[in-house]
């Protein structure tokens, strides 16, 4: 097992090298250290906290569910963080206020037990009933969000982007806190990682093996909501990191959750450093949002785990 | 004492009664065949023992106290259920399905400890699946899984075994090999057994005891050799002909 550990500690080498790889990316004339240090690695830090928070909620949503087609962003998590963060906008709070954190966090929270109540028709949720509740989730808060940016055109564009997902200008005192709240929730995880490793038998085998269903689930959504809304916070929504990251490490550390809740942290950050120097170089000068560049990954994947399960059922 | 005693236990899902006043008992070294026919509530019986479900009326105890009064994790270690083949979207190795089972002797913050893990070790050998330790579950045929299940059940150290169709999938040699373990469980082991299973020969070849359950109401509890008999089950699952049954018991 400790040889399992040490392939895990191998990812931190490759987010550095791919940090690194990052920082030289694009335009090099003219790319003096302002531009390196002031402004891309402030965005390659960004990267990499979107991705960890993302990827880390990825893997505790499809283990506690158990649910290969979850993540944030497929469960309306991500949909009601950036509810709460337009409903921010509207009420004049800044995001430098703790009070914009909180929003954000509340939203993501309350959307994740939205959709989890809602697809819980019978005492357990099905997969498709969890994809179809959130799918419903996601599209009204977005719906609301589109509305809104309609109707006070004056944030209107910042917020598309929002919507699209992409790192703009980091500000130092979000990055910060983002940092710390998804280093948070992923010490948390990997304190509570057995819980997650027999929910994936289903609630019910987890009940007969001494876990209280609820509260587990309640303290998984809570740190989900926390990494997701941290992401959030910082980058809109980016869409299935969390989906993709977890599966491909699944295949290299196994499914023990032991592994898997930090590795898929580090392997989301690593996605997400390489994601967004491609949306940022690809089509330079222009820049893709990376919310795009993901989807554009992440969509054909999903269908690929959607035959594939079906195959399988 | 009784491990599980069951007082006029009831049931029902939405109005519509699966469990209808059951009656039994499980003692040490007991080996309980549980049969009836579909719909006549045998699975919901094991989920009412096991504490997942809760009776609209009646009791089980658990060593003389309500079960419902037990915390989860001591519950966990007295009462064990496997239940019948289920969907694992992730693979597992066995190894670590087996170690869940040490759930309920871990603290919530700790992690499993290497006396786990010996025990882990110990149950591997005891099932006989030393070399199935580090294969993944989802690469097992179902009778290797389903003794991995079993394992993990046992990882628990319960008293009580309930098994929910441990053999609807298997292969004869692997029915052999599941039924042996349990009564071997049972007798040497002094666990109560309970089995929920279709497989009437079997049964009435390592079963002691049988509840025979029929559609709205338990129809026989008390040793094996009459439950299990062609007249009896013939009543349970309403066939006209007994003696059918009885031949084609022998013939198993």
């Amino acid at each position: 097992m400790d040889k399992e550990r040490r392939k895990v500690v191998w990812l931190v080498p490759a987010v550095i090298a791919a940090a690194v790889l990052a920082l030289f990316s694009g335009a090099v004339d003219g790319a003096g250290p302002d531009i390196i240090f002031g402004l891309r690695l402030p965005r390659i830090l960004a990267a990499a906290v979107v991705g960890a928070g993302l990827g880390f909620s990825g893997a505790v949503f499809q283990g506690l569910l158990k649910n290969p087609l979850s993540d944030p962003y497929i469960l309306g998590t991500s949909a009601g963080a950036m509810a709460g963060a337009v409903l921010c906008s509207a009420s004049g709070i800044g995001r430098a206020s703790p009070l914009f954190y909180l929003a954000v966090f509340a939203g993501a929270f309350a959307a994740t037990f939205l959709t989890y109540s809602l697809a819980r028709i019978k005492k357990y949720p099905s997969v498709s009933h969890l994809v179809l509740a959130g799918v419903a989730v996601s599209t009204f808060l977005t719906a609301l969000i589109m509305l809104f940016i309609t109707l006070y055109r004056e944030h209107s564009l910042s917020l598309v982007y929002f919507l699209l997902g992409g790192f703009f200008p980091a500000d130092n005192y979000l990055l910060a806190v983002s940092c710390c709240l998804v280093a948070a929730s992923v010490c948390g995880g990997a304190l509570l990682w057995r819980y997650l490793d027999i929910f994936s038998l289903g609630e019910e085998k987890a009940s007969c093996l001494g876990a209280d269903p609820d509260k587990i689930r309640l303290a998984f959504f809570a740190l989900a909501s926390l990494a997701t809304s941290a992401a959030v916070a910082l980058a809109g929504t980016v869409g299935f990191v969390g989906l993709i990251v977890p599966h491909i490490l699944r295949l290299i550390f196994g499914a023990s959750h032991r592994r898997l809740l930090v590795s898929s942290a580090l392997g989301g950050a690593l996605f997400l450093i390489l994601a967004d120097t491609a949306a940022r170089t690809a089509a330079a000068p222009a820049e893709i949002p990376v919310g795009v560049v993901t989807a554009l990954f992440g969509a054909p994947f999903f269908i690929w785990l959607l035959r594939r399960m079906r195959d399988e059922g | 004492m009784a491990l599980i005693r069951a007082k006029n236990l009831k049931f029902s899902y939405n109005g519509v009664p699966a469990v209808a006043g059951v009656d039994f008992e499980l003692l040490e070294k007991d080996f309980l065949a549980v049969i009836g026919p579909n719909g006549s509530g045998k699975s919901t019986l094991l989920r009412l023992i096991s504490g997942v479900l809760e009776p609209s009326e009646g009791l089980v105890e658990l060593l003389g106290r309500d079960v419902r009064s037990y915390p989860k994790t001591e519950l966990a270690r007295l009462v064990a259920y496997v239940p019948s083949e289920f969907y694992l979207p992730y693979d597992f190795s066995v190894f670590e399905i087996i170690m869940m089972g040490r759930s309920p002797y871990v603290a919530w913050w700790r992690n499993y400890s290497a006396a786990d893990a010996a025990r882990v070790g110990e149950v591997l050998s005891e099932v006989g699946i030393d070399k199935l330790r580090d294969r993944g579950i989802n690469s097992l045929s179902s009778g290797e899984r389903q003794l991995a299940f079993i394992a993990q059940a046992l990882a628990q150290d319960p008293k009580v075994l309930l098994l929910d169709e441990p053999t609807s999938h298997l292969d004869i040699n692997y029915k052999l090999q599941v039924f042996d373990l349990l009564s071997r469980l049972a007798g040497a082991g002094g666990l109560g057994v309970a089995v929920v299973s279709h497989d009437l020969a079997l049964m009435a070849a390592y079963a002691g005891k049988s509840l025979v359950l029929k559609k709205g109401g338990g129809l026989f509890y008390g040793p094996a050799k009459e439950g299990l008999s062609g007249a009896n089950i013939a009543a349970a699952y309403g066939i006209s002909d007994p003696a059918s049954v009885t031949r084609l018991l022998k013939i198993l």
